[in-house]
C-alpha cells in the first residue's frame, strides 16, 4: 500500500521534471493575459458560476498546456471542491494548483458538478490542448481524435499546432485534420478538400449542417454527391451489423438448441425441462462468478464457469432421466407432460433457493465494449465471444458424436436398441450419459447466455420454443442441419427487425416455419432413423 | 406454473382465514406487486418499502389504535392475474386499501375490479395519464409532471440542442399513449415527422443489437436523443449493448422514464455516464427528509437481511409508495375510518414532507399529487445527478393537452 503511494508520488514528480524540461526546450504556445498559467481564479471559474464553459475555451485559446490534468480530472469526475479545488489521485487528494496532498477525504468535499455540455466541451478542449502536449504520442492521438468529431471551430488551434510541430508523424496527421476542418474556409479549393476528408471519415452529420451554409453551386454539388457517398458506406456498415447481429442471434440460438439436438434429436426425449437446464447452467456461472468477485483472477472466472455449468447441468439432466424420462422411453406424450411438470418444479425450486428476482452476472471486463471494424461499425467483445464459442461447443458435439466411443454406443442404441443390448452395450447407461451429456452442453448454453441476457428463474422459458424450431426446422438428428436452422432464423429475424419491428420480425419468423414445416415435414435434412420411424 | 403458485396462495390464504379472530383488531392493506418475471426487477423493492412504511406507521402506534396488518399477493408479471389477485384482496382479505402495480397494463387489468368493488387503489410510478378514476390515487407523475419537462430540456442549449428523436419503448399502453403525447409535442416545437423515429420491443427483449445500431444510424442526421419507456428487466440488456457499442452520452443522450437507481444497480455505469432519466425523486438529492428515508431504508435492509444488502437504493416509485402510505395513513386518521369514500374525501389536499425536499399536496380535485420534477444524469456509481429542475411542485395534467380531444376534461 505505502509503496503503491510512494511509486505513484515518484512518477507524479517524474512526470512533473520530465514535463517542465521538455516544454523548457519547445516553443511555449502564446500566452495571453493570465490564462497561460493556471491560477486560482481560473480554477474557481472553472468549477462553480456561470462561465465554466467560457471558461473552458479561454484556456483552449490560450493553449494553456498546465491545465490538461485538471480538466480530464473534471471530465473524469475526479474533481473535488473542499476549501481549494481537488483532484483525486487514485484514492488520495492533492490540491489540484500545488499537488499536495490534502488532510481531508473524498466524504468531506463535494464532487464538481458536470453535465452533458461541459463533458462535450471539456472532451473537444482536452483533444485541442493535447495537441500541444509534451509527448508525441499524446499529440498524435489528440490529432487523429479531433477527425471523429471535427467541428470547424477548432481549426485555428490546430492551424497553430500545425506550425510549431516537429515530429514528421504528427505533422502528416495534423495535416489531414486541418484538411478536414477547413469546411467554412472562404478558399474554394479548402473547402473542397475539406468535403473530400469528411466523406473519407463518414462525418456525415458535419456535412449536412454545412449544407445551409455552403453557396457555391460547385462546392455545394460536390457536398450533395458527399453525403450520398458516406449514405452509401454507411448503408453497406448497416448491413454487415445486421448480418453480424443475425449471426450473433443465431450463435445464441445454436447454444440453445445443440444439447436439445443430442437429447430430442437423436434419443428422441421431449424435453420441456430443456430450458431449464439452460437456466441451471447460467446460476452455475452465477454462483462461480459470485465466489470469484473481489478477487484478482475475476476476468477469468469463465474458465472456472464452463465446466461447473457442464456439470450442473449434466447432474441435473442425469437426475431427470433416472426419475423421468427413464420410465418414459416411448412414450412421447407422457414424456412431454412429464418433464414439463419437471419443469415447473426446477423453476419453483430455483426461485425457492435464489430468490424469485434476476441475479447479477456481471461480465469478465474484457468482455465489455467492442472492436471498431468501419467508422459506424461497432461489434461487442462478448457477442463475438459468444460467436467463437457457439463454434467450438458445435465442433465439440460433432467430434462427440462421430470420434468417440461414446459417440458411436448412442449412435448404435438410438438406432437399433435391441440389436446393440444383444451386442452387449449396456443401453440403459448409454442412454443416461447420452441425457447427461446433451444436457451439460444445454448447461453450456446457459453459461453464454448469462453473458448477454438477465439470469432468472425464468431464463429458459424464452428458449424453449426458439429450441425446439431450430432442432425441427434443421431436421431431427441432423447436427449440420441444427446449425444451418439456427444461422437461418438468426439472420432472417435480424434482416426483418429494421422495417418489421422486433414484435412483428419474431411472429414473421415463426409463421415462415409453420409453413415450411407443412411444406417440408423432415425438415432441412432428413434423416432415416429407424428410432423416428417407429 | 401458475397452478403450483395457486396452490400456494390457497394454503396462505386458508392460513390467514385460521387467524379470523385475531385479524379482527387490525386494518388490512394489500400489497400488489410483480415478486417474479419481467417486472421484478422494478417492483419487488416497492413491495420492501411498502413493508417498511407499514412497520414504521405501527411502531409509531398504528392507526385508529389499530396495527395495520400487510397482505402481500404475487401476480408474478402476468396482467390478468393482477386482476384476480386484487379481487382477491378486495373480496377475501378485504383490505382498506391497496398498494400496487407497476405497468399500465397491470393498472388497467385492475381497474374495472376497483370500481366495481369500490376499492381504494394508490398507484406509485409515474404513467401516461388519460385516465382518472375514483378509485385510484396516482401518486407518480403524470406526463407534464416528467416526459414533457424531459424532452424540453434535450431540446434547450443546456441539454443539447436536440433536433432529432428517436423513441423507444416496450409494446405496451404507457409507451405508445407517452410517444403520442410527445410526437404531438414535438410537433407542436416544429419538428417534423421526418425527425422523429418510433420503435418497439416486446417485454422481456434482450438483443437490443440492431436498435443501437439504428439509433447511431438515425443520429448520423442531426443533434439526436434518445427517449426510452423500456421497462422492466430489457434495460439491462439495453444499458450494457449501449455501453458495449459506445454510444456515448456526449454525442446521442438517451433519456429513460423507468430507469432509475434499483434498474441501474448492478450494471457497470462507467460507460453510461452522462445518460438521463427524469423523475421526482433521486437518491442522491440531499435534504434532511430524504437522509432520513435512505437511513430508514438501509436499516430495514440490514434488520430483515434482503439481498443486496447495503448496495440497495432508493428510487422514483419507492419514494412515491412511501409518500402515497403516509398520505392514506393521514386521510385515514382525519376521517377516523378506513371506509373507502370516507377516506377518499379525507384525501383531498392531504400534504406530506416527502423525501424529494418538498412538501407534496394531493390535488383537491384530480387524484394526482403536485410534484417537482429533476432531471439527472447517469454517474459512474450508479446514483443521478440532478442537472435540472423545478424549483417547485407542479400540479399533474392527467389529461395532456397534447392529445385532441382532451379538452373538455381541461378543468380537472
Amino acid at each position: 500500500m505505502l509503496s503503491g503511494e510512494l511509486r505513484r508520488a515518484s512518477l507524479l514528480l517524474l512526470a512533473l521534471t520530465a514535463g517542465s524540461t521538455i516544454r523548457a526546450g519547445e516553443p511555449q504556445p502564446p500566452a495571453s493575459g493570465g490564462a497561460g498559467v493556471l491560477d486560482a481564479p481560473i480554477l474557481d471559474r472553472l468549477v462553480r458560476g456561470d462561465s465554466r464553459q467560457e471558461t473552458i475555451s479561454a484556456l483552449v485559446a490560450a493553449g494553456n498546456v498546465q491545465a490538461l490534468p485538471v480538466l480530464r480530472a473534471l471530465l473524469e469526475g475526479n474533481l473535488y471542491l473542499g476549501e481549494t479545488v481537488l483532484i483525486d489521485d487514485g484514492g488520495t487528494l492533492r490540491d489540484a494548483l500545488t499537488g499536495a496532498p490534502a488532510a481531508v477525504t473524498v466524504d468531506q468535499v463535494e464532487k464538481v458538478p458536470i453535465n452533458n455540455r461541459l463533458r462535450r466541451a471539456l472532451e473537444g478542449a482536452i483533444a485541442t490542448l493535447s495537441l500541444f502536449s509534451a509527448v508525441p504520442a499524446e499529440r498524435l492521438a489528440a490529432a487523429r481524435g479531433l477527425q471523429e468529431d471535427p467541428s470547424p471551430d477548432r481549426l485555428p488551434a490546430v492551424e497553430r499546432a500545425l506550425r510549431q510541430e516537429t515530429d514528421p508523424k504528427v505533422k502528416e496527421a495534423l495535416r489531414g485534420t486541418a484538411a478536414m476542418l477547413a469546411l467554412n474556409s472562404p478558399d474554394r479549393e479548402q473547402r473542397l478538400g475539406a468535403i473530400e476528408e469528411l466523406r473519407k471519415a463518414h462525418a456525415k452529420r458535419q456535412l449536412v449542417q454545412h449544407l445551409a451554409a455552403e453557396h457555391d453551386p460547385e462546392v455545394l454539388g460536390a457536398l450533395r454527391q458527399a453525403i450520398a457517398s458516406v449514405d452509401r458506406a454507411l448503408h453497406r456498415a448497416a448491413l454487415v451489423g445486421l448480418v453480424f447481429s443475425g449471426l450473433s442471434l443465431a450463435s445464441i440460438l445454436l447454444l440453445a438448441a445443440l444439447g436439445l439436438s443430442i437429447t430430442f434429436g437423436l434419443m428422441g426425449v421431449i424435453n420441456m425441462a430443456h430450458g431449464e437446464l439452460l437456466m441451471v447452467g447460467a446460476y452455475a456461472t452465477w454462483l462461480v462468478q459470485a465466489a470469484f468477485r473481489g478477487s484478482r483472477f475475476f476476468d477469468w472466472y469463465l474458465a472456472a464457469a464452463l465446466p461447473a455449468s457442464f456439470l450442473a447441468a449434466a447432474l441435473m439432466g442425469a437426475l431427470l432421466e433416472v426419475t423421468v424420462v427413464r420410465k418414459l422411453y416411448g412414450r412421447p406424450l407422457e414424456t412431454l407432460l412429464a418433464t414439463w411438470g419437471a419443469s415447473l418444479l426446477i423453476i419453483q425450486a430455483v426461485r425457492v433457493a435464489f430468490g424469485a428476482q434476476n441475479v447479477e452476472v456481471a461480465n469478465p471486463s474484457w468482455m465489455s465494449g467492442g472492436v471498431a471494424l468501419l467508422p459506424d461499425l461497432v461489434l461487442p467483445w462478448n457477442r463475438i465471444t459468444i460467436l467463437l464459442f457457439s463454434a467450438g461447443v458445435l465442433v465439440f458435439v460433432w467430434a462427440l458424436l462421430s470420434r468417440t466411443r461414446l459417440g458411436l454406443l448412442v449412435n448404435a442404441v438410438t438406432q437399433n436398441r435391441q440389436r446393440a443390448a444383444a451386442l452387449g452395450v449396456a443401453t440403459p447407461r448409454i442412454d443416461l450419459l447420452a441425457f447427461a451429456v446433451g444436457s451439460g452442453i444445454a448447461g453450456l448454453g446457459g453459461c453464454a447466455l448469462s453473458q448477454i441476457g438477465n439470469v432468472g428463474p425464468e431464463l429458459g422459458q424464452g428458449f424453449i420454443v426458439d429450441s425446439f424450431m431450430v432442432v425441427v426446422l434443421g431436421g431431427v438428428g441432423q447436427l449440420a442441419g441444427t446449425a444451418i436452422a439456427a444461422t437461418t432464423l438468426g439472420v432472417v429475424n435480424k434482416l426483418l427487425e429494421p422495417w418489421a419491428g422486433a414484435v412483428l420480425a419474431k411472429i414473421a419468423v415463426l409463421a415462415f416455419v409453420i409453413l415450411f414445416i407443412q411444406r417440408r415435414p423432415q425438415g432441412l435434412f432428413a434423416l432415416r432413423a429407424r428410432a423416428l420411424e417407429e | 406454473m401458475i397452478q403450483s403458485r395457486r396452490l400456494a396462495v390457497l394454503a396462505i390464504a386458508s392460513a390467514l382465514f385460521a387467524g379470523e379472530a385475531r385479524a379482527e383488531e387490525t386494518i388490512k392493506v394489500g400489497v400488489l406487486h410483480s415478486l417474479s418475471g419481467t417486472m421484478a426487477i422494478s417492483e419487488t423493492s416497492l413491495k420492501d418499502v411498502a413493508l417498511m412504511t407499514i412497520e414504521e406507521i405501527n411502531a409509531n402506534g398504528g392507526l385508529l389504535g389499530k396495527k395495520i396488518e400487510p397482505v402481500v399477493v404475487d401476480p408474478a408479471s402476468n396482467w390478468p392475474l393482477f386482476a384476480e389477485k386484487a379481487r382477491q384482496l378486495l373480496t377475501q382479505n378485504k383490505v382498506a386499501a391497496v398498494f400496487g402495480c407497476w405497468t399500465s397494463v397491470s393498472r388497467k387489468s385492475v381497474l374495472p375490479v376497483f370500481e366495481e368493488l369500490n376499492g381504494l387503489l394508490f398507484y406509485p410510478v409515474q404513467y401516461e395519464g388519460e385516465e382518472l378514476s375514483q378509485n385510484v390515487f396516482y401518486t407518480g407523475a403524470a406526463p407534464n409532471q416528467q416526459a414533457i419537462p424531459a424532452v424540453e430540456y434535450l431540446m434547450s442549449k443546456e441539454g443539447g440542442g436536440a433536433t432529432r428523436f428517436f423513441l423507444l419503448g416496450t409494446d405496451y399502453v404507457y409507451p405508445r399513449t407517452t410517444n403520442k403525447i410527445l410526437r404531438a409535442f414535438l410537433h407542436s416545437k416544429g419538428i417534423p415527422d421526418s425527425d422523429i423515429a418510433e420503435t418497439y420491443t416486446p417485454f422481456g427483449h434482450s438483443d437490443y443489437q440492431t436498435i443501437v445500431a439504428q439509433i447511431k444510424a438515425f443520429g448520423a442526421g442531426g443533434h439526436t436523443a434518445v427517449v426510452s419507456t423500456i421497462n422492466g428487466d430489457s434495460n439491462v440488456p439495453f444499458y450494457k449493448e449501449l455501453g458495449n457499442q459506445g454510444l456515448k452520452a456526449t454525442s446521442i443522450p438517451v433519456v429513460a422514464f423507468s430507469v432509475g437507481e434499483e434498474e441501474l444497480r448492478g450494471i457497470d455505469t462507467k460507460p453510461l455516464v452522462g445518460h438521463l432519466a427524469a423523475w421526482n425523486y433521486f437518491m442522491s438529492l440531499k435534504n434532511p427528509q430524504n437522509s432520513a428515508f435512505i437511513k430508514q431504508w438501509l436499516a430495514y435492509v440490514k434488520k430483515n437481511n434482503l439481498p443486496g444488502g447495503s448496495s440497495r437504493v432508493t428510487n422514483d416509485p419507492m419514494e412515491a409508495t412511501y409518500v402515497g402510505m403516509h398520505m392514506w395513513a393521514q386521510a385515514v386518521k382525519k376521517a377516523g375510518t378506513t371506509q373507502v369514500d370516507e377516506v377518499r374525501k379525507a384525501m383531498a389536499g392531504q400534504t406530506f414532507a416527502a423525501p424529494s425536499g418538498f412538501t407534496l399536496k394531493m390535488d383537491e380535485k384530480n387524484h394526482h399529487l403536485w410534484k417537482p420534477v429533476f432531471i439527472g444524469e447517469v454517474q459512474a456509481n450508479g446514483q443521478f445527478e440532478v442537472v435540472w429542475k423545478t424549483d417547485k411542485p407542479i400540479r399533474a395534467q392527467p389529461w395532456s393537452p397534447f392529445i385532441p380531444g382532451n379538452e373538455k376534461h381541461a378543468q380537472r
